[in-house]
Formats: C-alpha cells, sequence, structure tokens
C-alpha cells in the first residue's frame, strides 16, 4: 500500500520497550472507587442511584442526558458511599462530582444487564448503535468522546472506510500494543462489528512500525479471506501520526478540512481498544468498566501494563508497578507529548486514562533560561498542521487575537512538536492554549455582552414606547381640556368630571376655607 | 502523593540558542583558518577584537537594561556576530575601525532594537556598513594574499602594531603590501575600459576568482556544508541566494562576456560564499517561511550582483543583506504555507 507524508512530525525515542516487558496484570478490585459522572466530552451524566444504595457490577449508576455524552456503569458491586466532588484527572486539576463506591469484595454482576449478542451480524446500524451508547463507550484513545455518535455520520455521508489508529505514536504509552498482542481476534471482532455498522467497504488497520509483535499478533489472527477487506497497514513511527487528521493522511493521502470531520471524507477513525471495547459491549453484553493502563517512566520501579476498573485509584496502579522510584516528582496521565500532569496520586483512573507516566528531575530537568525567539524556524518545520508557531506565539505575546487567528490558531493540534525543538525554551504550547481561552473567553463575553445590550435595548424600547403612550395620553387629556370635546358622548364624560371636580371643589372649600384651591383637583381626570 | 505540575509537553527541548550559536562558530573555523593562511595574523586579530569589544558591548547594553549578564552571554550571539563582522574587514585594519562597527552592531542594530530576537536588522552587517561608508580607506587596504610564512608576510607582533597604531613600520609601504581584491580590480578595470578577458588573464587570478579567495570560500562552504547537515540552517537561503546570483551573472555573462564576468566568478569571489551560509541565513533578521525564505535569498543573490555590477561599490552583499532584512516581514506575511486541511493558500 503506497503511504503519504505529513508535514513535519518528530523522529521521537520510543521507550515502549520499558513497559511491555511485564505481562499485563488485572488489577484487584480496590476498597473505594471513585467514578466521575464526566468521563468524556460532552455534559455529565446524571446519577441513577443514591448514597447508601447497594449497586451490582455492570448496573448503569449514571445517564447520559445529552445526545453528547456517555453513560457510567458500576465497575464493581457495593455500596454507594456518597455522590460528592472529588479530584478527577483533569488538566484543571479541579474537583468534579464522583460516584463514590464502597466494594463489597462479591464482584457480583447485575442480571440486568445487557444481553450477549452472537448474533450482531442480523442486527441494524440503528440497533447496534444503541447497544454502544448503553455500554458508554467512549474514545479510549485519550480523547473520550463519545462512539456512538462518532459512529453516527450526519445524514447523507456515507462512510466507506474504517480507519482502526493503531498508531500509538507517543513515546511511553503501549496500552494499545498490549491490547493487540493480548487481544488480537477480539479487536479484529471489534472491527468487524463496526465496519458492519457503518457499512463500510475497507478496512485500513495501522501500526506503527515501532510494534513489529501487535502487528503478527494481528496478521496471525486476521483470516487469509478477509485481508482484502481489513488490510493491515504497518506505518512509519513518527509523531503525531496517531493524530487522527495525520493518519488519514498517511493511509490516504487525504487532508480532512480544517473545519470538517474525517465523516466528511467517507471516513471513520476508531482506537483498537475502543472496538475491542465495542465486542465486548455486543457480544459478552459487558459495559465499559475497566481499561488497559500504561504505568511507566523512569519514576516508576516496574513500568508495565495494568487492566484497572475505572475508578481506581492512580496510586494503585503504581503500587502494582512496583511503586514510584525514590525521588519521582512528576506524574503525567498520557504521553510525554501532550499528557497533563496530575497534582495527586489519589485521582480514579477514568474511560480515557491510557497511561501514567512518573519521572524524576533529572528526566525532565528544567529547561535553561527563557531565551528570546530567534526565528530559527524548527517550529515551522515540525509542525504538523504546517502553521507559523514562531508567528503564532509572537501574535499570542502581543495580544493580537485576530492575526493570530487568521494565522491558523485553531488549527493547532497542540502536539507539542515545536515546543520540543525550539531552543529557546519557548512553551509554545502553553502560548496557544492561552490565546484558544482567551478567544474563547472573549467570545462568551461578547455573546454575554450582545445579550445585555440586547435587554438594554429592549428596556429602552419598552420605556420609550410607555414614554410615548404617556405624553399621548397626556396631550389627549390637555386636547380634551382645552376644547370641548366634539361627541357627546365624551363632551357628557368630562362635564361629569367637571362637575365632580367643581363639587368636590367646593366641598374642601367649605371643609377648610383657609386652604385655598389655586387649581382644580385634576385627579380623577 | 503530590507531583508537581507542569504543561505539556514533558519533554526537554534539545537545542538551545547557545548551542545552535557555538555551532555557526564551529563552522567559522575553518574559513577563518584559510582566510589567516592566505591574508596574515591580521585575520586573528582583528576577529578576537572585534569579538572582545562585541562582547564587552554587549555586557554592557545588557548590564543597561537590567538584564541577566551571563544568561545573556552565554547564548554566544555576539560573539557570532563580532566574528562576522571581522571577517568583512581587512586584516590590517586599526583597531578603532574595529571598535566602531562593534559598537554600531551591538549597541545600535541590536540592543536599541530590543536584543536578540528583536533586531530587524543583521548587526554585523550594520557594523560592517558603517565602517565600509565612513573609513573608505581603512576598509579598502586588502593584504595582497600570500601564504601566512611567506618571505613578506608580517609577523603577530608586527600585525598588532599596525592595528594599534595604524601605522606601518618603517621601510613598508601600503601600496607595496596591499592589492585590490579581485571583486575590485575587475570593477575597476572594466570601467577603465578592459575586458574580462584581459582582466583575469592578471597572474593574481586563480581558476574562478584569486586563489587565496577561492580557497577561503572554498573552506567556508564546508561549514556551510556542516551547518546544513547539523540543520542550523536550511537550504532554501543559500541555495537561493547563489542559484540566483549564478543565474543572473550567467544571463549577462552570456550575453557579453566581454562585459560580464562569469558567473562562477561571482559565486567565488568576495563575501558570496560566506554571505550564503552565515550571513543570510542569520534567522532573527531572515525571513522565516520556507518560500520566504527562497525569495529572500533570491533578493540577496540578484540586488549582490546588481550592486556589484553597476553600483558604487565592489561587493554588494552586505547592502542586499541589509536591502533584504527590510522586505522579510513582509515576505513572511504573503508566503504563508498552507494550513493542513485548508484548501488552498489564503492569502494568494
Amino acid at each position: 500500500m503506497h503511504l503519504h507524508r505529513f508535514h513535519g512530525g518528530l523522529e521521537l525515542p520510543g521507550h515502549k520497550a520499558e513497559s511491555t516487558g511485564r505481562p499485563l496484570l488485572p488489577l484487584g478490585i480496590p476498597h473505594l472507587l471513585h467514578v466521575p459522572l464526566a468521563q468524556h466530552i460532552g455534559a455529565p451524566a446524571v446519577p441513577l442511584c443514591a448514597p447508601g444504595e447497594r449497586v451490582l457490577k455492570g448496573q448503569r449508576i449514571a445517564q447520559a442526558e445529552d445526545y453528547i455524552g456517555a453513560h457510567v456503569h458500576a465497575p464493581t458491586s457495593g455500596r454507594v458511599v456518597e455522590i460528592a466532588e472529588h479530584p478527577i484527572p483533569h488538566p484543571s486539576g479541579l474537583s468534579a462530582p464522583c460516584i463514590v463506591l464502597e466494594s463489597d469484595g462479591h464482584d457480583q454482576w447485575t442480571d440486568q444487564g445487557l444481553e450477549p449478542w452472537t448474533d450482531w451480524r442480523q442486527r441494524g446500524a440503528r440497533e447496534l448503535r444503541e447497544r454502544v451508547r448503553d455500554a458508554g463507550i467512549v474514545g479510549m484513545g485519550g480523547a473520550a468522546f463519545p462512539t456512538a455518535v462518532k459512529l453516527n455520520p450526519r445524514p447523507g455521508k456515507r462512510i466507506h472506510t474504517l480507519v482502526v489508529n493503531g498508531a500509538e505514536c507517543e513515546p511511553y504509552i503501549t496500552c494499545d500494543d498490549t491490547l493487540m498482542r493480548q487481544y488480537p481476534e477480539a479487536v479484529l471482532e471489534g472491527v468487524r462489528i463496526v465496519a458492519h455498522l457503518l457499512n463500510a467497504e475497507r478496512v485500513l488497520f495501522a501500526v506503527e512500525d515501532n510494534k513489529p509483535a501487535a502487528f503478527q499478533a494481528l496478521a496471525a489472527a486476521l483470516p487469509e479471506d478477509e485481508r482484502e477487506f481489513i488490510q493491515l497497514v504497518s506505518i512509519p513511527s513518527v509523531y503525531p501520526t496517531g493524530g487522527e487528521r495525520q493518519l488519514i493522511r498517511v493511509l490516504t493521502g487525504l487532508e480532512v478540512p480544517s473545519s470538517g470531520l474525517p465523516a466528511d471524507l467517507g471516513i471513520v477513525c476508531q482506537n483498537p481498544g475502543t472496538l475491542k471495547a465495542v465486542r465486548d459491549a455486543v457480544v459478552r453484553g459487558r459495559p465499559l468498566i475497566s481499561r488497559i493502563v500504561t504505568v511507566t517512566g523512569p519514576g516508576v520501579q516496574e513500568p508495565r501494563n495494568v487492566e484497572a476498573l475505572i475508578g481506581t485509584p492512580f496510586a494503585d496502579l503504581v503500587a502494582a508497578a512496583g511503586g514510584y522510584a525514590p525521588d519521582v516528582n512528576r506524574l503525567v496521565m498520557g504521553g510525554p507529548m501532550m499528557g497533563f500532569a496530575i497534582a495527586d496520586d489519589a485521582v480514579p483512573v477514568i474511560k480515557g486514562t491510557n497511561c501514567l507516566l512518573a519521572s524524576r528531575p533529572q528526566d525532565t530537568p528544567s529547561p535553561g533560561p527563557l531565551m528570546p525567539c530567534i526565528r530559527c524556524g524548527e517550529c515551522t518545520r515540525v509542525c504538523p498542521a504546517n502553521l507559523l508557531p514562531q508567528q503564532l506565539y509572537w501574535f499570542a505575546k502581543a495580544g493580537n487575537f485576530d492575526a493570530i487567528q487568521d494565522y491558523g490558531l485553531f488549527d493547532c493540534i497542540e502536539c507539542g512538536c515545536c515546543a520540543v525543538v525550539c531552543p529557546s525554551n519557548i512553551p509554545l504550547v502553553q502560548y496557544y492554549r492561552f490565546a484558544k481561552n482567551e478567544i474563547w473567553a472573549r467570545e462568551k463575553e461578547r455573546q454575554k455582552a450582545d445579550l445585555a445590550r440586547e435587554r438594554f435595548e429592549y428596556r429602552r424600547l419598552r420605556q420609550e414606547q410607555e414614554e410615548a403612550e404617556k405624553a399621548a395620553r397626556l396631550a389627549r387629556k390637555k386636547a380634551a381640556l382645552a376644547k370641548p370635546a366634539p361627541e357627546g358622548e365624551k363632551k357628557a364624560a368630562i362635564e361629569a368630571a367637571l362637575e365632580r371636580a367643581r363639587a368636590k371643589k367646593e366641598a374642601a372649600q367649605a371643609e377648610a376655607t383657609e386652604t385655598p384651591v389655586d387649581s382644580p383637583d385634576r385627579s380623577d381626570l | 502523593m503530590r507531583f508537581q505540575t507542569r504543561t505539556s509537553p514533558h519533554l526537554v527541548p534539545g537545542h538551545s540558542v547557545g548551542g545552535v550559536m557555538r555551532q555557526v562558530l564551529y563552522a567559522l573555523v575553518p574559513g577563518t583558518l584559510a582566510m589567516t593562511w592566505f591574508f596574515g595574523w591580521g585575520v586573528l586579530v582583528n576577529v578576537t577584537l572585534a569579538v572582545l569589544f562585541a562582547v564587552g558591548f554587549e555586557a554592557l547594553m545588557v548590564a543597561l537594561r537590567r538584564r541577566p549578564v551571563i544568561d545573556t552571554l552565554s547564548d554566544s550571539s555576539a560573539v557570532v556576530a563580532g566574528w562576522l563582522f571581522a571577517l568583512a574587514i581587512p586584516p590590517l585594519a586599526p583597531f578603532w575601525v574595529l571598535l566602531v562597527g562593534a559598537l554600531f552592531a551591538i549597541v545600535v542594530a541590536k540592543h536599541l532594537y530590543g536584543g536578540l530576537g528583536y533586531n530587524p536588522f543583521n548587526p554585523a552587517m550594520v557594523g560592517y556598513v558603517v565602517v565600509l561608508v565612513s573609513f573608505p580607506r581603512e576598509i579598502s587596504l586588502w593584504p595582497a594574499p600570500q601564504t601566512i610564512f611567506g618571505s613578506d608576510a608580517l609577523g603577530l607582533l608586527q600585525t598588532l602594531q599596525i592595528s594599534l597604531t595604524g601605522r606601518l613600520p618603517d621601510g613598508l609601504e601600503w601600496d607595496a603590501i596591499t592589492r585590490a581584491s579581485p571583486l575590485d580590480l575587475m570593477r575597476d578595470s572594466l570601467v577603465a575600459g578592459q575586458t574580462v578577458d584581459e582582466i583575469t588573464r592578471n597572474p593574481i587570478f586563480g581558476s574562478f576568482s584569486e586563489t587565496g579567495w577561492e580557497w577561503t570560500g572554498n573552506l567556508f562552504l564546508l561549514g556551510g556544508l556542516w551547518l546544513l547537515y547539523r540543520r542550523v540552517i536550511t537550504w532554501h537561503i543559500p541555495v537561493s541566494m547563489l542559484l540566483t546570483l549564478a543565474t543572473v551573472a550567467g544571463l549577462f555573462w552570456v550575453i557579453d562576456p566581454g562585459q560580464y564576468a562569469s558567473p562562477a566568478f561571482h559565486v567565488f569571489s568576495g563575501a558570496a560564499i560566506i554571505g550564503a551560509f552565515f550571513i543570510a541565513t542569520d534567522p532573527v533578521s531572515a525571513s522565516t517561511t520556507p518560500v520566504g525564505r527562497i525569495l529572500y535569498g533570491a533578493g540577496i543573490g540578484l540586488l549582490t550582483f546588481v550592486i556589484r555590477t553597476w553600483g558604487g561599490y565592489p561587493d554588494g552583499v552586505a547592502f542586499a543583506v541589509l536591502l533584504m532584512n527590510m522586505v522579510a516581514p513582509t515576505l513572511d506575511h504573503y508566503t504563508r504555507p498552507r494550513i493542513f486541511g485548508h484548501a488552498d493558500d489564503r492569502h494568494g
């Protein structure tokens, strides 16, 4: 198969062997599990259980109310302790609502779970998609976008190609590698189900060439007569080939339009872990309650891959990897290029947790003093989006948010290549995040201001109308007073009113002659 | 357990500005040694003095601007600027020429514009052009190339003495030890009505240009190729500059070989090679987009030819670089690469 190139990228040391040397270790059930309600892109799920309630393994404990959302299932059986804010693995470091589950140690499955479907080929796309949603499946490559949504292309978008993203291009991460080696049949079955669901004509299964064992395992598990339909493709190990758009470019030579989706090209891209989860949901009726996580880096004693329940604290995973190295000082969820540092290892594994990377000060030494940009252009050379990072930096620094958007800020995928090659040690990605957030914040402000202005203008309009009405009323009254009304009815009314006023006046004068009244009482006119 | 939080990426950059600058310095060594071999100790004296002056002015300015002096000096950019400036100065020039040049390069062209990364003009070329237009006599005194150990060669002490006093030792005359450079000779003789053929029959000419200049150029070329190999510079500027210079020179040469020097003469004379690899490639003042760099290099090549052929100065690299420095931001603006996923260049 003829492969293509994308601009830029980096050949980084893989550091894959550290964690693939030891077998996959299924972790036990922790005593307390913190299961966040928002583990995915989209609205948080709404709890279906109450504190004190006993829940069973696989039971849906929180429900996605929005289309873009994912259900949450109990990873084991036990008692709901509370539903409260706890720290979750998120770049903000903030807390978010979690269902805290105290395991009862029985690990008892619910009997009201999903029915295993061995006859999935007889089922329609809608039914299968519903199953994917019921199982709470999200993209397991890290982005955690609800898979059922991704498998439901907009009307009129015909999907002809399913791309399986087994690139795993970030250094250190080997959870997909492990999965493909360990469960090649299950992954391929997931491929078949999703291809069937999408009615795809072909499947391109891409694996970076630094994972020959995974490639071999898949090749061995793939029947001869299916090789036309499912093509295993070994692709060069260049970071960030695993970016969806970069991978599609490598495999097909096509570029997903900047403001579009792969579906615009008739392509849907899925991670092998997601496909395995789809297969487990369909064939075995299992919701997504566990995943493989790589625990690696020079900051842990025995790097390896573990299979952990969602909600297991990071600390348990590290303990399973032999514990920390003595002087560990950084724990990252994800890879070294795009992962984010975690402040506390009490946070739980979520559906998007692919890797825990621990490092020591000497592994990520403080990068020399910050120097001015010398416009060397290295960042331009490595940018996979073909941007001009040095110019974006300039505009971000100057707060020139119009120019920075014109230069394609929102095409930046924050892969980090530019920052890694920068000789001036400029944290470029931080500047881009800052600019993006600033623009979003301004957009929100603007919307708020628009709303406020609309409200104000409406209020002013209303007031003007009221003023006008008042003035009109007044004018009518004045007119009525000034000249005798032409119509009898009105005249009679005015006469009557004047009569009343006169009577009142006389009464008042009679009552208190010492308080003269200069004007007629107009209160009832 | 608590950890420090930093944002991604969590890998440490493998390069540093100081590292990049030092690679440039290493790449300058062979050419500088060749130049010393052919033009005498004065080359090394000039480099040493200019670097000292440049670093001194840099330290002064950084201190005045209340920036960390040691951190800033460790980027070695002042050394590069001083060194490149020195290579443009005749080996027997008095020390104050270097002092004035370094002052304008570092104080005016660099720090008054905001220091490293902010200077719109190449500091070394600003320094050179200032002394070129201010002290034409001192700047024209190029010694005749010979080997450093030749019978007429000046010793290190004599050279130092000339540099410090500006006077020749007794018994030596400027006319006797200096000689017009090939570019000077070519220009003046053409003006005097000689043909290129007659001029190049002059024994000072080697195969393309003068032997000493040729070898100096070859070794700077070697350093430049090493910079390319080390990815300190990209091919765009040197290739487009030399190619344009050769093409335009070739065009005129083909039309009238009697009046116009050969492309090889242009490429291997004066500052063309060192300019293409070391001066035009100064990233701060050059264009930064790939296409912009090609145009930028081409502009320098073209202007160099124009100034050499019809201008008032024998060599035009320095002026060409400074003129193109002015254009660089505009080039960057109009040569943005097509962003991934965009149909075509939105900016024409």
